[in-house]
This record gives structure tokens, C-alpha cells and sequence, in this order.
């Protein structure tokens, strides 16, 4: 073949360039890993700040801070800021940080399509946001956005938030594609496939619902966007389409999206918990199991969240059993994570508290999604504010707590010091108590009888409104703690050792802190 | 794995261009449809968009034009070279998704909603809403003819698209051929079947703008003929353009023969160019049969 | 009052489900077997669920308190167990199973079509539901009626809040009413808690439901699908009644829609019209084009001083409000208001706000709609 020199870094800096241009032309995984969890922050603090702005108006009934179409701008935009802008870039900057470093590669494996990826996503959600400031207002239909109220009675900024919609999609298929090709073709010497960390198998199979399913997104606002646009009929009676077939194609996508959410932050729970109990993961191999199972399911049970669009009888007995069936591999990996701790040696530094914290809070989110799952009852809870609390329980606690826990499980790693202990306590302890005063009561008022997407409720609603508004402002000025200690920490502090943790496995945790630019420029050996 | 053969690329401004220009596209065709719907002209949003067209157009030229360089001075190990397979691979999956989601509408609409829509199945009783109509597959008559006028006839797939489908799966074999030939340093026979392959596709294309004019001047199949129509259209439309663009892909290959790039052990461009003529193939077999003939 | 609710909420989340219905924290048990059926069901799922996560963090909580190194507990080295995996895959399984059955009875009760006493077709639209009672010659409209100060928090708020229509659904207890329900323009739901009825409304296509309710009330709900701006503000009110005084209320609708049509032949002046209108824009037209007629700029047109309100549009204005605009959020009124409250709404408008635009007669919107 070639006769060059072939080493990792062959000709080239071995360091960063200097200035704005490292960040703009990079292809270094933890430049962009940086990018994406940066822009991330940003955009939880944007999305963060629509929340509170829907939870002051919902502080008390009645209309007083705003009205209903910019209410309804501020659900969608919080919806889909959070869910496109906040978690799931966070992951993707986790895996391009840790994914080359836990399998020991110099780097992701396609470098220049990486930092394209990244570089879609700023662009996209300035034109997402752009459409708030347009004629007609932004998109005001729900981050679902049913037709036709997103087409036919949609603002004409329905056209730029389809686009942006494609960018993200463009954005994340080729991200995902990076992430497979890296763990698929740069492993070191040694690291079969049933020794890849679990971070690593998650991510694997994450990436691979996110290129089953994303192109399945771009393809339902295509049709939305035909319909808006050149007169096609598919979400319209008249010309033999059907509303519905919006729903089954967008929770075709949809469904899979929210174990997107969920699945790389079982691989962080599952890497942290062993480290502080000192114990080897329980159950590695139905962990493996689990999440392909979970993965599998995820594309037969979209139309649990369309029990009441009048699904024909068997439909809906059979989404309703496999939707339930789900909850066997997850439980399974909720119980390793217990056989994991139970009789070992466990401390609790701040990354183990936000992972305990995730497996009480996310279970608790489960069983409310699994009273979701029985189709009879979901005729009452669906749209409800029931809903809303399932869902930010395995969100927030769920997958945004997963990505705390990392920051501050690797926090070291990236910055070569140590954070500061008791201000992680402290915002753990705040986000903890903030998160529950937030969404349980919302659990009461959904039950009560209380819809979602609505600015202004009926009396009886009013006294859990006021706890969550409350217990809402008291998480969002909790994460002011969590940005202070990352900026202190990435600007100096105690220096960290390369292991960190004294129970700490794993190739990561073998290269200095912080690590080289380039990760292994020689492949180690695993054993 | 093999040792240590990795190539990290040279910081690169391409990315972040493309970005710009992908935005301009995106921001440039949403103000051009806005205006255009509004009905008041939408010169500004042509203008973005063909910038943010043109320039992706000259990016993607630097940047591909970049990777056959590094790729030319043998800077690519075999690692590499898996790495763009699995790549590649994985992008078409993904295209096959997406079709996917056309395919699920049109089997949806067919087998469930219009059915529903005529008083058939579990929902008939939707037909209350519209009296008179009749579930048929081809859709000839929609529920509301007002605004969704029905077409008066379809294409029929005995004429143009059968032989547009003879076309393709030749083409998918004179592309095995040229693969074939590479794969023996046969360079004389490479050149001729990748023409003959191209030569197919546009012949295609050609017959596939055929048909789209027929559609709309004879036959009153329109975008705005109901879901038949709509369907039709997507289908056929998006796979239409993945032929051009795979002709496109051609080409450069073609033009890299030319060159004199390419060996019998390392060609991954051309492999990736012929699994993607062969998916656009798959994916005509499926709408021959589903679009056109049952 | 609300401290005791604080108290009672922050003092842990083991309350017993007794006390906790009194507060409103729970479903309602609502009035009909179906709501019964689910109540139990749900009442079971949640037992389940709170049975499983005693287990699940009490071993979690054992472990947190006694294998932590600050007691000195050294880590054991197992870390596979075939038969404890084994185990805790079946055994959820196995509960499943055992939630899926009754579960699958419920659902295939509710799906239950057999012949109804009474069919009523609901319509979902932007945001007020109609009802026509199929066979009868009833059909009207439900809009909310809780006044807009009180929604300003400018007026006390009353008892229904929100919950409260001009003229609710009315059916008989102890009769099987089945719902036709669809939708005008965008997919609305229509929900009553109590009768545990929810089922949403697909425009161009018809979803059934029914009920059988046991107990007269009034059972309120509201729209339960985002259907635009207004989606909090379309509630359905369900007026049970006995049998007698249903067939009564329906004697008095009869009577109800030929007063109505005597009105329309009778000649109206000016000011009654321009006052009358005025009561009609608030319920109707309001809530897009806004009480100062400038609309919404991008989504609802003003109509001041357009040329529309002068002289000569007249016939075009009314045209528009008759006919709606197809395709757009400006429906065909014609169908939803008499020819009295059109004239009206139409008079008002093209005198409202400076605008100097003439009159119309009910007699000839009349005209017009037979067009
Ligand atoms: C991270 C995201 C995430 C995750 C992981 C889940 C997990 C689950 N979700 Fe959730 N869901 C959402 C995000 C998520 N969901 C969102 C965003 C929506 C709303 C979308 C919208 O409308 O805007 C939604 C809505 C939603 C609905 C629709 C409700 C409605 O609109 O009416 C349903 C219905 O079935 C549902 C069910 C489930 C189930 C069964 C699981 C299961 O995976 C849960 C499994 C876990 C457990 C069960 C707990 C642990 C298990 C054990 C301890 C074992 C033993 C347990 C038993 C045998 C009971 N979800
Ligand atoms: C991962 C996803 C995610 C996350 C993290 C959150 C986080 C939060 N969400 Fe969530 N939410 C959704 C996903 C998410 N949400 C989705 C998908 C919907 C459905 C949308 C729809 O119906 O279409 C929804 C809907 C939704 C509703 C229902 C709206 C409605 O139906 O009308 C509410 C209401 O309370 C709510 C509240 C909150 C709150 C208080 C937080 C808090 O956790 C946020 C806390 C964060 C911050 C506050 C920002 C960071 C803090 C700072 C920068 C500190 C300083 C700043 C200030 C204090 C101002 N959300
Ligand atoms: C759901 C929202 C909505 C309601 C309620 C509504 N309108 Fe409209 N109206 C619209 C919209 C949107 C248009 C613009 C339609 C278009 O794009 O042509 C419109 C247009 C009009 C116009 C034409 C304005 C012009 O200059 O073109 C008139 C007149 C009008 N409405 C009168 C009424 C009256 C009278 C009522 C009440 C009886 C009413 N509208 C209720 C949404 C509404
Ligand atoms: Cu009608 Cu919500
Ligand atoms: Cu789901």
C-alpha cells in the first residue's frame, strides 16, 4: 500500500491551533465533544427558560404574564429545544468525548464529517428560533405537531421550522454513522464486542435507532411540507389522506426518539454505579441483551400514544402488549443496577448521587408510563398532565440527570481538575428536591383531570400548580450551581489523577488527565 | 485490528462552509415557498437559495476533490477504507428509510384510510361525512372532487414504466460489468460499461419527465389529484432524484476512470457509487410494483 | 387551607389513597360502568407499581445504608447469577400478564357496538363544539361562557371557571348514547372525565364512543387534543337528565328553533341589529379578530377600515362570514349562526370601530345562504 509514515498524528500538529479557528475547521473529537456539550448547556438554558416562562403564566389560573398563542409558541419551542437541542446533542458530544478514548482510537472515524455534523446543528436551531420573531408567530402546534393544525391552520414560519427540522436530521444520521463506524472499525487490538463498555454498546445501538428513525422524520415533514406548499393531500379527508397517518408516521419516529433519549444514559448509569460501589457491573451480558430488546420493541409500540385516535380494536391491543413488554428488559436492567450496588463498597461523590438519583426517579417514571401502556386507562390519563409528569420524569431525572452525572463523572478527565465536591452536592441536593416539587404533583393535577397545553386551567388545579411553578424555578436556579463549577473547574482547581475515581475501570481512565489531543496514537492492547 | 495506521485529517474549513451554505439553502427555499404561496414573488428567497445551492455545489467539489487527493497520495489505510464502507453503508440504510415512510403512507392510505373513507372496515362510518363516495384503489374519484379533483386515468405500467424498469436492472448489471472489470484492471472495459451505465440513467430520467408530462397534460394526474397523486408523485419524485444524483455520481466516476484513478484492490469510491445505483435500483422494483402495478 | 395541602403533600407521598381522593389527586370514579371499570383497573396498576417499588428501593435503600465503604463494607465479587436473571425476567412477565387480562376486558367493553338508544354527531371546531342530535331536529352550538374579565383576572372567578357553556349536551340517564365525533377543521378531543369517555375528532373522519350514564349531573370536561389558541378554553358540559325531562328539553328545543325562524322573518332596525351583533362578535368572532376588530397581524385580518367594510362590500363581507374561506381558519359561519345573529354579527362589524359600512337583513342572508 503506502509507503508513508502511518502513525495517527503523520504530518500534523499534535496540539490545538490557536484562536477561533480551531473551533470552526477542527476534526478533533473533543474539540467537537466540547462543541456539542457546550451548545447543549445553551440550549437546556434556553429550553430551561421557556419552561419557566410556562410555568409563571401556569403559576396561577387566569391570563397574566402572556397570552395563549405565545403560550403555545413556548410549549412546542421548549419541547423540541429540549429534546433536539438539549439532550440529544449532550449525547452525542459524551460519545464523541468518550466513545475513541473508551475504545481506544485516536479519534472518531469519519473527523471532517464530524465537525460538519456539529457545525449543522447552531445553524439549524437559529432558524428554529428565528420563527418566533416572523409574521404569524413560531410554531405553535406542539413539539408533535399534529396535521393540520401544523399545516393547513399552521403560521407561515411552519416552512423554516420544517428545514430546520431537516438540518437537525442531516445533523444526527451523520453523527450516528460517525459513532458506528468508530466503534465498529477502531477498536484496539483485543476489544471484542462483548468487552465494549456499556456507554459504548448503548451508544451503538442508539446510533442505530437514530438512522432507522430520523430519515422517517424528515420524511413526514416532507409531506407536511407538500402539503402546505403544493397541494398534495395527505393529511386531508378530502383528497383521501388521513390526520392520522401524520400520527403513526411522526410516533413511528417518535417513539424510538425517546428511547434515543434514554439509552445512552442507561451506559452512563451503568459505568458509574460499579465504579462507586467498586464492583464489576451485574449482569453485563443481559445489560447487552436488554438494550437490544429494548431497542427492538421500540418499533412495534408507536401507536400507544394514539390510544385515542380510534384505532380499530386489535390495534389497539396489540400496541398495548408490546408496549407493556418493554418493561421486562428494562426491568432487568434496573434490577442489575441494584445487584450492582447491593454488597458493595459504594462512596458517594456527586456523579454516584445524580446515578442513584436516576435509578429511583427513572423507575418511578416507568411505572407511570407503564400505567400509560394499559390502553383502557390511558383513554383518561392521555393529554393530561399525567403524561407530562411520566415524561419529565424519565426526562429530566432521567436522561438529564444521566448527563450531570457524566459531566461530573468525567468532568476530571476533559479538564485534568477536580471540581469542587460540596457545590456538587449542593446542586444535586437542590436539583433533586427542585426536580420532585416540580413534576409529582403533576401526576395529582393530570389525574384530577387537568389537560396539557392549556394557559390558563380550571380552580381546582391551582394549588399543585403553584408547588410545581415553585419547586420549577427552584431546579432552574439550582443549574446556576452546576455552570459555576464547570466554568471554575475548566479554569483551574485541584489536579486530577489520571484513574480519578479509586474505583474506576476501563481504557478512559489509562491516559492522563487531561488526555493528549490525539487519544491512543497507538492502539493498546486489551486483554 | 491491524496496527497502528490511522489518519487523523488536517483541520478543514469545509465543514463549517457547508454549514453556511446548507443554511442558506434551507433559509433561502423557505422564504421562496413562503412568498410563492403568499403569491408575492420571492425573488430574495430565489437568490439565497441558489447562493446557498451554488456554493454547496462548489464545496462539495473542493471537499470530494480534497479526499481524492489524500486518497491519491495513499494516505488512506484499509482501516480507512472500512471506515467509508461502514459509512456509506449505514447512509444508505438510512435513504432506505426514509423511502420507508413513503411507502408506509401509501400502504396506509390504500389498505386502511380510503377503505375507511368509503364505508369499508372498522371506521366506515366516516362515510357519513362524504356521501356518495366510493373507496377504489387507483383513486379516481376522491371524497371532495372540489378541491382535490381526481385524475381522469393513470399511468399504465405496461408502457414506459416497464420499460423503465428493463432499463435500471440493466443498468444495475452493466454497473456489476464495470465492477467486474475493475476488479481485473480491464480499464477498457470499465470505461465502456460505466458509459453504458450512465447512458441507461439518463435515458431513464428522460422517460420518467415523459411520463410526469403525460401525467399532468393528458391524464389530470397532479400533485393536487387526491392521494393517489400525492403519493405517486413522492415516490416517484424523490426516487427521480436519486437516479440524477446517482448519475451525477457516475459520472465523476467515470471521469476518475478516466483519470486513471482506481485499482483492482482499492476503488471505494466506485463501490460506493454502484450500492448506490443498485439501491435506487431496489427501490424502482418496489415502486414498479406497488405504484404502478397492484 | 392550601398550607394544609402543602403540608399534606410535602410530608411524604405515602398518603392512603382515601385521603387523597378527597384532595383531588386521583382519578375521578366517575358515573358509568366503563369509568368504574378503569378506575379499578387504574387503582390496581398503581398498587402494583407501588408493591414492586417497595421491593425494588427497599433492597436499594438496604444496600445504600449497609454496603456503603464509610462502614466499612468491602465490595463482593459476583456479578452473574443465571437463575436470579432468570427470575426477575419472569417474574415481570408474569405480572404483566396477569395486568394485560383484565386490561383486554375493559378495552374490548368499551369497543362494545352494539345499537344505541340515542346518536348524537359531536363536531369539534375552532374552539366550540357542535351537537346534532341525528334523527331530531336538534343541533346547536357550545361555546364557553365564562366571561373575558374573569379570564383577565379582572372579575372574581366563578365556581366552573372555564368550565362552563352557554348551552350544554343534553342526554338521559340510563340510556345508551353513542357519539359520532369528528372534527370541522383541526383534530379536537372530546373528554368527560366522569364518564370516562375520550375519544379525539379526526376532521373527515368519524370515531365512535359511548356511555351509559348512571346518575343525573352535569359532568364537565374539556377539549383534550392542542387544537390552536383556544384550546384551553372549548369545555364540553354533559347535562344528564331523567328520562322525562330529557324528552321535555327536547319538546322545548323544537319550540326553541321555530322562535328562531319567526324572528328572521321579522323586520329588524339598525341599533337592535349593532346591539345584538355585538353580543354575537364576543362569542363568535372575538377570539381571532380581537375586541378592537385589528386582528392578529400574520394570522387573523383586522377589519377596520378595509375596503371591504365600505359601501360596496358589502355583499363580499357577507359572503366571507356565510361562507367561510376555504382552507383557511375563517369558517363557513353560515351553518353555525342563525340569518338574525349573521345580520347582526355582519351589521355590527361594518359599524364598529369607525368603520360606516350599512346594514343587512336576516331576510337577505337568507338569500344568500340559498345561493
Ligand atoms: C426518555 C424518554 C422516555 C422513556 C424512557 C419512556 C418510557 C416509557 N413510556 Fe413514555 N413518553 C415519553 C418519554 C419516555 N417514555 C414522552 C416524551 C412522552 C410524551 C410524548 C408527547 O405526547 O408529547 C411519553 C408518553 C408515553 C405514552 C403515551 C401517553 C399518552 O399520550 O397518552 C405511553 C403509553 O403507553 C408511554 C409509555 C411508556 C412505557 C411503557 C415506557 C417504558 O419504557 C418504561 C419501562 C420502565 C419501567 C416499567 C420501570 C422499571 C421496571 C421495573 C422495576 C420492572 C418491573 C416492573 C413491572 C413489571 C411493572 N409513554
Ligand atoms: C428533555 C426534555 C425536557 C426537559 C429537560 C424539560 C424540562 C422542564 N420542563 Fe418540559 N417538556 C418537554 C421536555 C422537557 N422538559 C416536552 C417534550 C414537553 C411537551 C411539549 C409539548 O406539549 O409539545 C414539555 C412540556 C412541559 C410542560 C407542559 C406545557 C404544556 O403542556 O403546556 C411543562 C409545564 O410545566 C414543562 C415544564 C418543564 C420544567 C419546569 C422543566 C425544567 O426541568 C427546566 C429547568 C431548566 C432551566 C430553568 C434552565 C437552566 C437554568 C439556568 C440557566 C439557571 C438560570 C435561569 C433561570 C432561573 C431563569 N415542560
Ligand atoms: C378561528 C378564527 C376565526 C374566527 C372565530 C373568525 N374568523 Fe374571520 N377570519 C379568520 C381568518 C384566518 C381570516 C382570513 C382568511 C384568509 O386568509 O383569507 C378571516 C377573514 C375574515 C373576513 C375577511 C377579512 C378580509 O379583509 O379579507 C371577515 C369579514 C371575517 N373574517 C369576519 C368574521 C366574523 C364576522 C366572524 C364571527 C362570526 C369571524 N370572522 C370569526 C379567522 C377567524
Ligand atoms: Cu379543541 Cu383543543
Ligand atoms: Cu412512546
Amino acid at each position: 500500500m503506502s509507503t508513508l509514515e502511518q502513525t495517527a498524528s503523520t504530518g500534523h500538529h499534535h496540539g490545538p491551533a490557536k484562536g477561533i479557528t480551531r473551533w470552526l475547521y477542527t476534526t478533533n473529537h473533543k474539540d467537537i465533544g466540547t462543541m456539542y456539550l457546550i451548545f447543549s448547556l445553551v440550549m437546556f438554558m434556553v429550553g430551561g427558560c421557556m419552561a419557566l416562562t410556562i410555568r409563571a403564566e401556569l403559576f396561577q389560573p387566569g391570563l397574566q404574564l402572556i397570552q395563549p398563542e405565545f403560550f403555545n409558541q413556548m410549549t412546542t419551542m421548549h419541547g423540541l429545544i429540549m429534546v433536539f437541542g438539549a439532550v440529544m446533542p449532550a449525547f452525542v458530544g459524551l460519545a464523541n468525548w468518550m466513545v475513541p478514548m473508551m475504545v481506544g482510537a485516536p479519534d472518531m472515524a469519519l473527523p471532517r464529517m464530524n465537525n460538519w455534523s456539529f457545525w449543522i446543528l447552531p445553524f439549524a436551531f437559529s432558524m428554529m428560533l428565528m420563527t418566533l420573531f416572523m409574521e404569524g408567530g413560531g410554531p405553535n402546534f406542539g413539539w408533535t405537531f399534529y396535521a393540520p393544525l401544523s399545516t393547513t391552520y399552521a403560521p407561515p414560519s411552519v416552512t423554516f421550522f420544517i428545514f430546520a427540522v431537516h438540518m437537525m436530521g442531516i445533523s444526527s444520521i451523520m453523527g450516528a454513522i460517525n459513532i458506528i463506524a468508530t466503534i465498529f472499525n477502531l477498536r484496539a487490538p483485543g476489544m471484542t464486542f462483548m468487552k465494549m463498555p456499556l456507554f459504548v454498546w448503548t451508544w451503538l445501538i442508539t446510533a442505530f435507532l437514530l438512522i432507522a428513525v430520523m430519515p422517517v422524520l424528515a420524511g413526514v415533514v416532507t409531506m407536511m411540507l407538500m402539503d402546505i406548499h403544493f397541494g398534495t393531500s395527505f393529511f386531508n379527508a378530502a383528497g383521501g389522506g388521513d390526520p392520522v397517518l401524520f400520527q403513526h408516521v411522526f410516533w413511528f419516529f417518535g417513539h424510538p426518539e425517546v428511547y434515543i433519549m434514554i439509552l445512552p444514559a442507561f451506559g452512563i448509569v451503568s459505568e458509574i454505579i460499579p465504579t462507586f460501589a467498586r464492583k464489576k457491573l451485574f449482569g453485563y451480558t443481559s445489560m447487552v441483551y436488554a438494550t437490544s430488546s429494548i431497542a427492538i420493541l421500540s418499533f412495534i409500540v408507536w401507536a400507544h400514544h394514539m390510544f385515542t385516535v380510534g384505532m380499530p380494536l386489535i390495534g389497539e391491543l396489540f400496541f398495548m402488549f408490546t408496549t407493556m413488554l418493554i418493561a421486562v428488559p428494562t426491568g432487568v436492567k434496573v434490577f442489575n443496577w441494584i445487584a450492582t450496588m447491593f454488597r458493595g463498597s459504594m462512596t458517594f461523590e456527586t456523579p454516584m448521587l445524580f446515578a442513584v438519583a436516576f435509578v429511583v426517579l427513572f423507575t418511578i417514571g416507568g411505572f407511570s408510563g407503564l400505567m400509560l401502556a394499559i390502553a383502557p386507562v390511558d383513554f383518561q390519563y392521555h393529554d393530561t398532565y399525567f403524561v407530562v409528569a411520566h415524561f419529565h420524569y424519565v426526562l429530566v431525572p432521567g436522561a438529564i440527570f444521566s448527563i450531570m452525572a457524566a459531566t461530573y463523572y468525567w468532568l476530571p478527565k476533559w479538564t485534568g481538575n477536580m471540581y469542587n465536591e460540596s457545590m456538587g452536592k449542593l446542586h444535586f441536593w437542590l436539583s433533586f428536591i427542585g426536580v420532585n416539587i416540580t413534576f409529582f404533583p403533576m401526576h395529582f393535577i393530570g389525574l384530577a383531570g387537568m389537560p396539557r397545553r392549556i394557559p390558563d386551567y380550571a380552580l381546582q388545579f391551582a394549588d399543585f400548580n403553584m408547588v410545581a411553578s415553585v419547586g420549577a424555578f427552584l431546579f432552574g436556579f439550582a443549574q446556576l450551581l452546576f455552570i459555576y463549577n464547570i466554568v471554575c473547574c475548566a479554569r483551574g482547581g485541584k489536579k486530577a489523577t489520571d484513574r480519578v475515581w479509586e474505583g474506576s475501570h476501563g481504557l478512559e481512565w489509562t491516559l492522563p488527565s487531561p488526555p493528549p489531543y490525539h487519544s491512543f496514537t497507538q492502539p493498546p492492547k486489551v486483554d | 485490528m491491524s496496527s497502528a495506521t490511522y489518519y487523523v485529517p488536517e483541520e478543514s474549513r469545509w465543514p463549517i462552509l457547508a454549514s453556511v451554505a446548507l443554511f442558506l439553502m434551507a433559509f433561502g427555499a423557505g422564504s421562496l415557498l413562503n412568498a410563492l404561496s403568499a403569491e408575492a414573488g420571492g425573488g430574495a428567497g430565489m437568490v439565497t437559495l441558489l447562493i446557498g445551492a451554488l456554493l454547496l455545489g462548489l464545496i462539495l467539489v473542493g471537499w470530494f476533490g480534497h479526499v481524492i487527493k489524500e486518497s491519491q497520495a495513499g494516505m488512506y489505510s484499509a482501516q480507512m477504507d472500512r471506515s467509508f464502507r461502514w459509512g456509506m453503508g449505514w447512509f444508505i440504510f438510512s435513504e432506505v428509510m426514509f423511502f420507508a415512510a413513503f411507502f408506509g403512507a401509501l400502504f396506509y392510505v390504500r389498505t386502511l384510510a380510503v377503505p375507511w373513507l368509503g364505508g369499508e372496515g372498522a371506521k366506515g362510518a366516516a362515510n357519513m361525512l362524504w356521501p356518495g363516495f366510493e373507496a377504489t384503489w387507483p383513486l379516481l374519484q376522491t371524497p371532495d372532487m372540489e378541491l382535490f379533483p381526481g385524475p381522469q386515468a393513470i399511468i399504465d405500467p405496461w408502457h414506459v414504466p416497464l420499460l423503465n424498469t428493463v432499463l435500471l436492472v440493466t443498468s444495475s448489471v452493466t454497473v456489476t460489468f464495470a465492477h467486474k472489470a475493475l476488479k481485473r484492471d480491464n480499464r477498457g472495459a470499465i470505461k465502456l460499461w460505466l458509459l453504458a451505465t450512465i447512458l441507461l440513467g439518463i435515458v431513464f430520467v428522460y422517460f420518467q419527465g415523459l411520463e410526469y408530462a403525460e401525467a399532468y397534460n393528458e391524464l389530470g394526474l397532479t400533485l393536487q389529484a387526491g392521494i393517489y397523486g400525492a403519493t405517486f408523485f413522492i415516490l416517484t419524485g424523490f426516487h427521480g432524484v436519486h437516479v440524477t444524483l446517482g448519475t451525477f455520481m457516475l459520472i465523476i466516476i467515470w471521469l476518475r476512470i478516466l483519470k486513471g484513478h482506481f485499482d483492482s484492490e482499492k476503488h471505494f469510491g466506485f463501490e460506493a457509487v454502484a450500492w448506490y445505483w443498485h439501491f435506487v435500483d431496489v427501490v424502482w422494483i418496489g415502486l414498479f410494483l406497488f405504484v404502478y402495478v397492484f | 387551607m392550601r398550607c394544609n395541602r402543602l403540608a399534606l403533600l410535602l410530608s411524604g407521598f405515602v398518603i392512603s389513597p382515601a385521603v387523597v381522593a378527597e384532595w383531588e389527586v386521583n382519578l375521578v370514579r366517575g358515573v358509568t360502568e366503563i369509568s368504574h371499570a378503569i378506575f379499578d383497573l387504574h387503582m390496581i396498576i398503581f398498587y402494583v407499581c407501588v408493591a414492586i417499588a417497595v421491593v425494588v428501593f427497599g433492597v436499594m435503600l438496604w444496600s445504600i445504608i449497609y454496603h456503603r465503604k464509610s462502614r466499612g463494607a468491602k465490595a463482593h465479587h459476583f456479578h452473574e447469577h443465571l437463575w436470579v436473571e432468570i427470575l426477575w425476567t419472569i417474574i415481570p412477565f408474569g405480572i404483566l400478564v396477569a395486568m394485560a387480562v383484565p386490561a383486554s376486558q375493559t378495552l374490548i367493553q368499551m369497543y362494545d357496538k352494539s345499537e344505541a338508544d340515542i346518536n348524537i354527531q359531536v363536531t369539534g371546531y375552532q374552539w366550540k363544539w357542535r351537537y346534532q342530535y341525528l334523527g331530531q331536529d336538534i343541533d346547536f352550538f357550545s361555546n364557553l361562557s365564562t366571561p373575558q374579565d374573569q379570564i383577565n383576572n379582572e372579575a372574581t372567578k366563578g365556581e366552573n371557571y372555564l368550565l362552563e357553556v352557554d348551552q350544554p349536551v343534553v342526554i338521559p340517564v340510563g340510556k345508551k348514547v353513542r357519539f359520532l365525533i369528528t372534527a370541522n377543521d383541526v383534530i379536537h378531543s372530546w373528554w368527560v372525565p366522569a364518564l370516562a369517555v375520550k375519544q379525539d375528532a379526526i376532521p373527515g373522519f368519524i370515531n365512535e364512543a359511548w356511555t351509559v350514564v348512571d346518575e343525573p349531573g352535569i359532568y364537565r370536561g374539556q377539549c383534550a387534543e392542542l387544537c390552536g389558541r383556544d384550546h384551553g378554553f372549548m369545555p364540553v358540559v354533559v347535562d344528564a337528565r331523567s328520562e322525562e325531562d330529557y324528552l321535555q328539553w327536547v319538546a322545548s328545543q323544537t319550540q326553541a328553533q321555530q322562535a328562531e325562524k319567526a324572528a328572521a322573518e321579522q323586520t329588524w332596525t339598525m341599533e337592535a341589529l349593532i346591539s345584538k351583533g355585538e353580543e354575537v362578535y364576543k362569542t363568535s368572532c372575538l377570539a381571532c379578530h380581537q375586541a378592537n376588530g385589528q386582528g392578529i397581524p400574520g394570522a387573523f385580518p383586522g377589519l377596520v377600515n378595509t375596503p371591504l367594510m365600505s359601501g360596496d362590500g358589502l355583499m363580499e363581507h357577507a359572503r366571507i362570514v356565510v361562507h367561510g374561506r376555504t382552507g383557511t381558519a375563517m369558517q363557513a359561519f353560515g351553518e353555525q349562526l342563525s340569518d338574525v345573529d349573521l345580520a347582526a354579527v355582519i351589521t355590527y362589524e361594518r359599524n364598529a370601530w369607525g368603520n360606516d359600512g350599512g346594514m343587512i337583513t336576516p331576510q337577505q342572508i337568507k338569500q344568500l345562504k340559498a345561493e
